[in-house]
């Protein structure tokens, strides 16, 4: 509780700045500031909250390494595995948890560290608070440009929020690459991307030596490939000749009712495709394939596939009536002058037209096949087979992050550091996919405007 | 037929075949259309139909009468189990007293009767020393039969519930002492490794709390960027390099997200696993994209002449954006942080690397507490052997789906009702 008590002050520090500043310029003789009062509000809070939060901040940051750093510092010698254990302990020792041979002096040290931390914490807070606050009130004059100064903290503020979106980029990539290549110093990225055997358990289990598990990620990428492969052969038909009609033939009506119907199927929560295919389709194949005299896995490449396709229809359907609506009028009315039917023309003259842009919806619905995790999780197999038969268990890249992640272990393992190597392969792959389809749509899309 | 005819009458009857065929592939042509189109909303029929009529049986649960004598001695000696036993055993006399009897007629009610009895104590002191009818659980075999799903036909030894218990539960329904019931446990608790005890209450907190962090983060820092992106941001290098930024991000698959989460959030920051506060950092992160490129839309579709007016009057740039061309945005920015939200609740992906699928029997009291949402239940429920568990998954999926209609919904009704063509 205590640990928000800066927080409170800043707050309510905060407020009365706002009400004392603009009580301040209030006061002043009447004549054309440059900012409405408000503005002189605004000024104050600013100086008296943001120093003060950043303070806060910064301190919650520190504060525990130089703590840390104090108490270890009557242990020299120690080294960094054993510095952290012993840290650990003593901090266990602190919050009441008993541990054996505890150093008292250290816990005592600890406790008596901690409790002045929050005490200067809070102490300085209130100052830079106050100090903030000061500053301000000085130069709250009529001559001050309040309305500028506060408009441009704004204006800072929002190009941070949106540098956040860069920030994430940067974070998605550097934790990326930073474990894949302590992964490629143990095992080689030729093995990696070109071995055709993958048992990542095996080395979990053996412990230790890089070699003995087997990180050739080709079955991997094959199974990812077959379960696209599949999924596409549904979703493309599917979602092509649904989005024809819609463009092209179903009246407006019709197509108001269907339109967001097909939506819905990319708004179902894939957990729930994934309970679907593993729990329904899966067994039904499974005794059709009997009735057949077929050997259908119950973890099929096929259900996971056909089932991640109907996820994808709307992918590729509504992309491919936005591309084919905004084919002009006239190239169909060319048509249609020449004596060709409804189909020829669209056949002839309006798919070869929309054809960038159908390709742009089949890579973006490809990219959306690779990346998607829960179905597969759920329907498809965790054997990596090397294999082009659906009707067998294979494994993917998203099945593979996610089970060799979840759970507690430590990240350290070559285990862990596989999984964040995949990722960056499907991060790589998918980006590829979306630039290029971008630039493809855009580039036929400028083609008529 | 490709020949072409000399005569005049034999090419024009060509003419009229090649017409007909055309005419029979223009028809063949829409077929494939009208195919396609109901092979697809074929399927979310089905779809949905398989999920509720596996899934409505899982709102109400098979309950058993009792009579219990609560036994002053017993209680005090806290044998609660001996009260259940006593009251089993007055209710079925005919069971013998050997080990395997006792457990079996114990069998017949949840595994979690002995501490509803117990609670039933302490919620009313007063019952001490009476005899009351109580309604318990059944267990999961019990509640399985008399849903119908165990084909009572089968030999006893292929189906969970043995012919004694048959017999039982006859009586017991000949006596009106077993009833389906409303499954009030289903709304009012966490989860359970007993599927006729096992609630979503914990997995619909989880969800709220995760979202709630997930709305404080995206949509303030979605809309600022938006705005920011639309009205002040000069056209140069930084400004493309972000929206560049944001469109790939959208297209991101979920999981990597998970893995940044679990890189950064989780062990840089060291933020706790399994909690709300860190799996909604990692949603908020997701939902960002959304809610910027539906806020641009929003405020793009704002006239300019708005911010122009108030500028004339005076105002600068920045109030003409805030107090003009914002409130007029803000139903637009509103419904893409609804959409986005509902992105966030069915997402499960990410969250497997937060530690957010596990299960966790309290319902969580605040955002560091371990927690798992509505989709990972489903997911745990997916995977959990027992017959009881399948139902539940269903009846969650429905909860879910129910909640995703409503925001989906709202979404739909804020861009009708505010929708304006200036």
């Amino acid at each position: 509780m205590l640990s928000y008590l800066p927080l409170l002050i800043i707050v309510l520090f905060g407020v009365g700045a706002f009400y004392a500043s603009r009580a301040r310029i209030g006061a002043a003789p009447g004549q054309s500031l440059p900012g409405l009062p408000g503005h002189y509000g605004w000024y104050g809070t600013l100086w008296t909250v943001v120093p003060a939060t950043l303070v806060c901040a910064a301190w919650a940051v520190i504060d525990g390494q130089i703590i840390r750093n104090i108490v270890l510092s009557d242990h020299s010698g120690l080294s960094g595995a054993e510095a952290t254990l012993l840290f650990v302990s003593i901090e266990n020792a602190a919050a009441g948890v008993m541990t054996e041979d505890v150093p008292m002096a250290s816990v005592e040290l600890l406790l008596k560290l901690e409790n002045l931390s929050t005490a200067a914490r809070f102490a300085v807070v209130t100052a830079v608070s106050v100090l903030g606050f000061f500053w301000a009130w000085r130069r709250i004059r009529p001559e001050l440009t309040a309305r500028d100064r506060v408009e441009t903290a704004l204006l800072v503020a929002l190009f941070i929020a949106s540098i956040i979106a860069i920030l994430t980029t940067v974070g998605i990539v550097l934790s990326l690459v930073v474990e894949t290549f302590r992964f490629f110093q143990l095992v080689s990225p030729f093995e990696f991307f070109f071995g055709l055997e993958w048992s990542p358990q095996i080395a979990l289990r053996e412990d230790q030596v890089a070699a003995s598990g087997a990180f050739g990620a080709v079955p991997v990428f094959a199974g990812t490939l077959l379960i696209t492969v599949i999924a596409m052969l549904v979703a493309g038909p599917i979602g092509l000749m649904s989005a024809i009609y819609l463009a092209e033939y179903a009246h407006p009506r019709v197509r108001a009712v269907i339109k967001p119907l097909l939506e819905i199927l990319a708004g179902i929560p894939t957990v729930v495709y994934g309970f679907f295919a593993a729990l329904v389709l899966a067994p039904s194949m499974r005794n059709l394939g009997v009735d057949l005299g077929l050997t259908i896995s119950s973890e099929s490449a096929l259900a996971a596939g056909l089932i991640m396709g109907i996820m994808i229809i709307p992918f590729v359907s509504s992309l491919s009536d936005d591309i084919m609506t905004s084919v002009p009028m006239s190239l169909r009315e060319g048509s249609y002058g020449l004596g060709a039917t409804a189909s020829e023309t669209i056949k002839r003259v309006v798919l070869p037209a929309a054809t960038p842009g159908i390709v742009g919806a089949f890579m973006l619905a490809i990219s959306r096949a690779i990346g998607e995790t829960m179905i597969v999780v759920m329907a498809a197999g965790l054997a990596a087979n090397l294999t082009a038969n659906p009707f067998e268990a294979v494994t993917t890249v998203t099945v593979q992050i996610a089970t060799l992640l979840v759970g507690d272990h430590e990240f350290d393992s070559e285990k862990t550091m596989a999984a964040f190597a995949l990722g960056l392969t499907l991060f790589f792959v998918t980006l590829a996919l979306n630039v290029v389809a971008l630039r493809v749509v855009q580039k036929y899309s400028e083609r008529y405007d | 037929m490709t020949s072409a005819a000399p005569t005049a009458i034999s090419s024009q009857a060509a003419a009229n075949r090649l017409l007909l065929r055309r005419q029979r592939a223009e028809r063949r042509f829409q077929l494939y259309g009208i195919l396609a189109i109901s092979a697809a909303v074929g399927f979310l029929i089905v779809f949905l139909a398989n999920i509720v009529s596996r899934g409505y049986m899982g709102f109400v649960q098979t309950e058993v009468q009792l009579t219990v004598n609560f036994d002053e001695e017993l209680i005090e000696a806290g044998s609660y189990r001996k009260i259940l036993r006593t009251s089993l055993a007055e209710r079925f006399p005919d069971a013998g007293s050997s080990r395997a009897e006792r457990r079996a007629l114990t069998g017949m009610v949840s595994a979690g009767t002995v501490f509803v009895l117990r609670e039933t104590i302490a919620a009313d002191p007063a019952i001490v020393g009476t005899v009351q009818d109580v309604w318990v659980l059944a267990s999961d075999p019990v509640d399985q039969f008399y849903k119908g799903r165990i084909d009572a036909a089968l030999p006893e030894g292929e189906r969970p519930i043995s012919d004694a218990s048959l017999a039982r539960i006859a009586a017991l329904e000949e006596a009106g002492r077993i009833a389906l019931r409303f499954n009030r446990s289903f709304f009012s608790r966490g989860d359970s490794r007993n599927p006729e005890e096992a609630g979503i209450l914990g997995a619909i907190v989880g969800s709220a709390l995760a979202l709630l962090v997930t709305l404080a983060v995206s949509f303030p820092v979605g809309v600022m960027t938006a705005v920011y992106l639309e009205a002040f941001a000069p056209r140069n290098r930084i400004t493309r390099l972000i929206e560049i930024n944001i469109n790939n991000l959208a297209a991101v698959p979920s999981i990597v997200f998970g893995l940044l989460g679990l890189a950064v959030f989780l062990n840089v920051f060291g933020l706790p696993r399994s909690a709300p506060v860190s799996g909604g950092l990692v949603l908020s992160l997701m939902t960002l994209p959304t809610i910027i490129i539906s806020s641009r839309a929003a405020i793009r579709a704002v006239p300019p002449s708005f911010a122009e007016a108030a500028i004339g009057l005076g105002a600068s740039r920045v109030q003409a954006i805030f107090h003009h061309v914002l409130p007029v945005a803000a139903p637009g920015t509103l419904t893409g942080a609804i959409i986005g939200m509902a992105q966030a609740l069915g997402e499960t992906a990410p969250l497997l690397m937060m530690g957010m699928v596990a299960f966790v029997a309290e319902v969580p009291g605040g955002f560091t507490d371990p927690s798992t949402v509505l989709p990972a239940q489903v997911y745990l429920w997916a995977d959990s052997p027992e017959r009881g568990f399948a139902e539940k998954t269903a009846a969650a999926i429905i909860v879910l789906l129910g909640f995703l209609l409503v925001m989906n919904g709202l979404a739909v009704y804020l861009r009708r009702k505010f929708e304006k063509q200036w």
